[in-house]
């Protein structure tokens, strides 16, 4: 079972207190878009096996949206960090890094 | 090879069963296939057998990283049905399952095909409406099912509970041509059958790159060495993001870990297969006596072949209000799979922006029941370029917004 820390209220608490919400940092396009910008957005996903940072939700808490990086051969977790952000901070990346060096997820590395 | 007969049972029985034949070969890999399939799972092996058997393509590589059938094909609770929605789903899903109805004669292979019927259980008002409506669906796609009152669900399963507190028994769809059959015999009697045409399975081989020149395949990168091909199939299941990542391109497709359990074994309880989609869980009694339950997936990206606990209780939690008796059994296990599911719930069976490659995948949380249908579609679109029964199932319908969504038809559980 997962266990994960909610940076928003600072809980730590296994899975069935979170909702996972998929992949993180996706651009969301919009009006004006086009099919591939849509196809990207809404279809498209890295789904690596390996390093992979996705969305949360904190259910049965606070229920605000973070963001975690997480091993998907391994279930480990690297670290959480607050949704408002377009890349992962420095120490989440540090984190990975530690563990997992040369990673890469999309551009981050 | 040999056939497998009455009198060849009673002819080893004389002399202490030695002269079995090894049922496939475990050839080193050629230089060069015309054909190279990627994952000796049940589909991947299908793929093989019908460009063998339809189109005459023998010279075909089936590569697979650990053991034939040890993916999903042998973590499935062997569920055979075609009452989907959509008519290319309907097509392909009812191609598969007449195949099945003769695949041991087709095989010489006994894969225990049961067509005990499976239910569908509506237990609430939208499932109703929803089971009507596929069932209409099905009339006009001659696809036989039909709509039954609880009076009958219960006549044909009597360990049923009707008045459950949350989730009654308010009908369901009935198919009476579906079953199950055994699921390793599938892929071990393709397997069988492919190296008897002199096609070449070769485990333990993983595949580590695929070679490209002018964006067209000339091959793959394994652990045995590089092998050349004119085509390559990628049949990977879970993988099928990665196999994609090593030809360059992206799927639209997430892997996700899906589990199932079983009982300990007992008397036989009930004759059927049923599917109660509200509450996430879908039971069977094997020929062993056990009673094989499968649930809903995780929510989150997994490699790992394993799924959470809580899934296990929730399903188990939500069967016995159903059927009570359930309550008094023991777990005898439990394990998971990689599932790939795509944006729509459908599987993908296409051609790729890579010329010569092909993808079959996306059969998500349910594959078994498509394994001949599937392989014989696949066959067809890598030896003819196009089949009538994967032309809706492109990977680039998610960019035309052409979607066949089956997730009214099909719930989480398919």
């Amino acid at each position: 079972m997962l266990i994960l820390e909610c940076p928003c209220c600072g809980v730590t608490g296994e899975e069935t207190e979170f909702h996972a919400g998929g992949e993180a940092h996706l651009k969301r396009h919009s009006v004006g878009s086009t099919d591939d910008q849509f196809e990207e957005y809404l279809f498209m996903r890295e789904n690596p096996r390996g390093v992979h940072l996705e969305r949360w939700r904190h259910n049965n808490g606070c229920g605000k949206w973070f963001h975690a990086a997480r091993c998907t051969m391994t279930l480990e977790v690297f670290g959480t960090y607050p949704a408002q952000t377009y890349e992962p901070p420095q120490e989440i990346k540090d984190a990975i890094s530690a563990k997992r060096p040369g990673w890469s997820w999309r551009n981050f590395s | 090879m040999k056939r497998y007969s009455a009198f060849a049972v009673a002819r080893e029985a004389l002399r202490h069963h030695t002269g079995w034949e090894r049922a496939w070969r475990s050839p080193e890999p050629k230089a060069k296939y015309d054909v190279i399939i990627v994952g000796a799972g049940g589909h991947g092996l299908a793929t093989a057998y019908y460009l063998g058997k339809n189109f005459g393509i023998t010279n075909v590589a089936v590569i697979e990283k650990g053991w034939l059938g040890g993916g999903n094909t042998g973590r499935n609770t062997t569920i055979i049905r075609s009452n989907y929605l959509q008519d290319p789903s309907a097509a392909i899903y009812e191609k598969s399952r007449s195949l099945y109805e003769t695949l041991s004669q087709d095989l010489n292979y006994n894969v225990m095909f049961s067509p005990r019927g499976v239910l569908m259980l509506a237990q609430t008002q939208h499932e109703i409406r929803g089971y009507k409506r596929t069932a209409h669906a099905n009339a006009l796609q001659g696809v036989p099912t039909e709509w039954i009152e609880p009076g009958k669900v219960k006549e044909i399963c009597p360990i049923i509970e009707l008045n459950g507190p949350r989730y009654p028994v308010l009908g369901g769809l009935w198919q009476a041509r579906g079953g199950t059959a055994r699921h390793d015999a599938v892929a071990w009697g393709y397997a069988r059958a492919c190296s008897d045409m002199g096609m070449d399975i070769i485990q333990k081989c993983e595949v580590t790159g695929v070679r490209t020149e002018g964006g067209k395949v000339v091959g793959v990168d394994t652990t045995k060495g590089a092998i050349e091909c004119d085509k390559l199939g990628g049949v990977v299941a879970g993988h099928s993001s990665v196999l994609a990542e090593m030809a360059g391109f992206r799927l639209p497709m997430e892997s996700v870990a899906l589990q199932a359990l079983v009982s300990e074994p007992i008397k036989p309880a009930m004759d059927i297969v049923v599917m109660a989609n509200t509450v996430h869980g879908y039971l069977s009694q094997s020929d062993k006596g056990e009673m094989v339950i499968g649930g809903g997936t995780d929510g989150y990206n997994n490699y790992t072949q394993r799924g959470s606990f809580h899934h296990v209780e929730e399903t188990v939690r939500a069967l016995i209000e159903t059927f009570p008796m359930l309550s008094r059994l023991k777990m005898l296990r439990q394990w998971g799979g990689i599932v790939d599911v795509t944006g729509d719930r459908s599987p993908m069976l296409t051609k790729t922006p890579v010329e010569g490659m092909f993808m079959n995948c996306g059969w998500g949380t349910g594959g078994f029941k498509a394994i001949p249908g599937s392989g014989w579609a696949m066959a067809e679109l890598m030896a003819k370029g196009e089949s009538p029964l994967t032309e809706e199932f492109s990977m680039w319908r998610f960019k035309e917004g052409k979607f066949i969504d089956e997730s009214v038809a099909a719930g989480v559980a398919h």
